[in-house]
């Protein structure tokens, strides 16, 4: 299916939050997520399924003031 | 001193962790601060994430994550419950913006995600005006902490409003207060501390500096000094001049 990953489209195999994440190579790393403008904590990725036109943002730290 | 949600900071410095020429001088300008608290953002991973979180965590400050350019409530209500589970802190630095020019928080906006968020167990830190009807308002909704800007972020117009914010200071007097955005010079940053706030926040005057490691320490120094000299509780300025040297005892020349 497709997905708009942090603004951009991408072909996504993976079902559930959590599957995407990994395919994208972010599974281990330290990141937030919330998906179509709604936050969707680490303990609910795994159950969260997607679906075709989601969109998902992936965030990081990043400097700040 | 008054603290922060329970968290007695060691030095009146907070720092932001943006806009420095390389990550080197970001630690180095850190450590010359002796700054208590970094601020941080949250944006779209594009792989400098993960190496910028060592950085901070190496620091060994007090995280206090922020909403930075978030224009309503729920954006940084979404942003802040993402904020929460990546820095792990209950600390957030509430920005609702409210116009691009002067990034003058939103009050409207500002008190809405300050009453959801304080109510959903957030340590909220409201980036405010010296407004006290608002400051009122946003205590009501959960906030213990208040972070009334000196003049607008990034201008380094040091304290727009002394007055405004003199009043502030002394309607509230047990709520801990930061002067947060606008301070250019370690002169501000004293300024805001003799007139007995808490705290100062920073990041452009010491990131964009032709130094910044030389910058941090003056804003340290200058910072120290103000909050000194608060506690020493300085004389009342007066109009006319008042001789210093003993009047009696004067020759007859």
């Amino acid at each position: 299916m497709k997905i708009e990953v942090n603004g951009e489209m991408r072909e996504i195999a993976a079902d559930t939050l959590e599957g995407a994440l990994s395919e994208l190579d972010w599974g281990t790393a330290r990141v937030a997520t919330a998906l179509n403008g709604a936050f969707v904590p680490k303990s609910a990725r795994a159950d969260t399924r997607l679906q075709n036109g989601d969109r998902l943002e992936v965030l990081a730290p990043m400097q700040g003031g | 001193m008054r603290d922060f949600y329970g968290v007695t900071l060691e030095t009146p410095l907070m720092l932001g962790t943006a806009q420095y020429p390389s990550p080197a001088v970001l630690e180095d300008a850190f450590r010359a601060s002796r700054a208590s608290v970094a601020t941080v953002s949250l944006r779209r991973e594009a792989g400098q994430g993960q190496a910028f979180w060592q950085i901070i965590r190496s620091l060994g400050v007090h995280v206090l994550p922020n909403t930075a350019g978030c224009y309503s409530a729920k954006e940084a209500i979404t942003t802040a419950h993402m904020a929460r589970e990546m820095f792990e802190t209950n600390w957030i630095k509430l920005e609702v913006i409210g116009h691009a020019d002067t990034l003058q928080p939103d009050p409207f906006g500002l008190l809405a995600a300050t009453e959801a968020l304080a109510a959903d167990g957030f340590e909220v830190f409201p980036y405010t005006t010296e407004d006290q009807v608002l400051a009122a308002r946003l205590l009501e909704a959960g906030a213990k902490v208040l972070m009334p800007w000196g003049a607008p972020i990034g201008s380094g117009l040091g304290l727009n409003n002394r007055y405004g914010l003199r009043t502030l200071r002394a309607a509230f007097p047990d709520v801990p207060m930061v002067i947060d955005a606008g301070l250019g010079l370690p002169s501000h940053a004293a300024d805001a501390m003799e007139m007995g706030f808490d705290a100062v926040l920073l990041n452009t005057a010491v990131a964009q500096a032709g130094d910044p490691v030389a910058m941090a320490r003056a804003f340290a120094l200058a910072a120290q000094a103000g909050a000194l000299a608060h506690t020493a509780d300085p004389m009342a300025p007066r109009d006319m001049a008042a001789p210093s040297t003993p009047v009696i005892g004067k020759a007859w020349l």
